[in-house]
């Protein structure tokens, strides 16, 4: 299963929600405000840092390049592009958006 | 608090920006209104709180989003007289953030300064 995340971590439960639900050996891939919640040392850095254990965390490079995130990217949570999100989606045999 | 200026009466007018930006539409619109207000000469002040500090981060590159990148806009506030910059500490904690990582000079206060802040107002808009 793909889980994808499009808001702030900071002001909605949709990653919380996502990451109790993300079952191992899931991706979970950070789009829009989602991307925020890829920062380092940030009151829910621990939260996805914990869940890197099981599931693997991607973030979309245009939003997080966007928000000015790009040098705060958390080790262990991979950038993909545009190509790299339809790879994703092809993979996975269905896609949850958490909204 | 008001004061008399050539127009007539200068009301004290707050935006409270509390959106991150390019997620919403809320942060880009904010930034419109107090362009446009600034022309009427009243005492604006910002506050951000919350998401809202994501707005003011340096290193914004939307080139890749195909959207206009405006946190630059905030840079030119200065010259509309709009210099009250006010960034909830909280928020900026909470993000790993400092005042050193934001595009423009602000004053970094407390919930509770934001506040009284809030309270001495005559207007407050909220996006």
């Amino acid at each position: 299963m793909l889980h994808t995340v499009n808001k702030s971590p900071f002001e909605h439960k949709a990653l919380e929600t996502c990451l109790k639900y993300a079952r191992q050996g899931s991706a979970v891939l950070l789009i829009e405000d989602g991307v925020y919640a890829a920062a380092k040392d940030t009151a829910v850095s621990k939260q996805v840092q914990v869940a890197l254990k099981s599931v693997s965390i991607y973030a979309l490079k245009p939003d997080v390049e966007a928000r000015g995130m790009q040098n705060r990217v958390m080790d262990g949570v991979r950038l993909v592009d545009y190509g790299g999100f339809v790879d994703l989606v092809a993979e996975h045999n269905a896609v949850q958006s958490w909204l | 608090m008001t004061e008399e200026n050539a127009g007539g009466v200068a009301k004290r007018f707050l935006y409270v920006n509390r959106r991150a930006p390019y997620g919403s539409i809320y942060a880009l619109e904010s930034l419109e209104v107090v362009l446009i207000g600034a022309a009427f000469e009243q005492d604006v002040s910002l506050a951000f709180l919350g998401d809202g500090v994501y707005q003011l981060t340096k290193g914004q590159d939307t080139k890749g989003l195909e959207v206009k990148n405006f946190s630059p806009t905030f840079r030119a506030l200065e010259d509309y007289d709009v210099t009250k910059l006010y960034v909830e500490k909280e928020a900026l904690e909470a993000r790993g953030l400092s005042a050193a990582d934001l595009v423009v000079p602000v004053e970094v206060v407390s919930t509770e300064r934001m506040a009284e802040i809030m309270e001495a107002q005559d207007v407050i808009l909220s996006f």
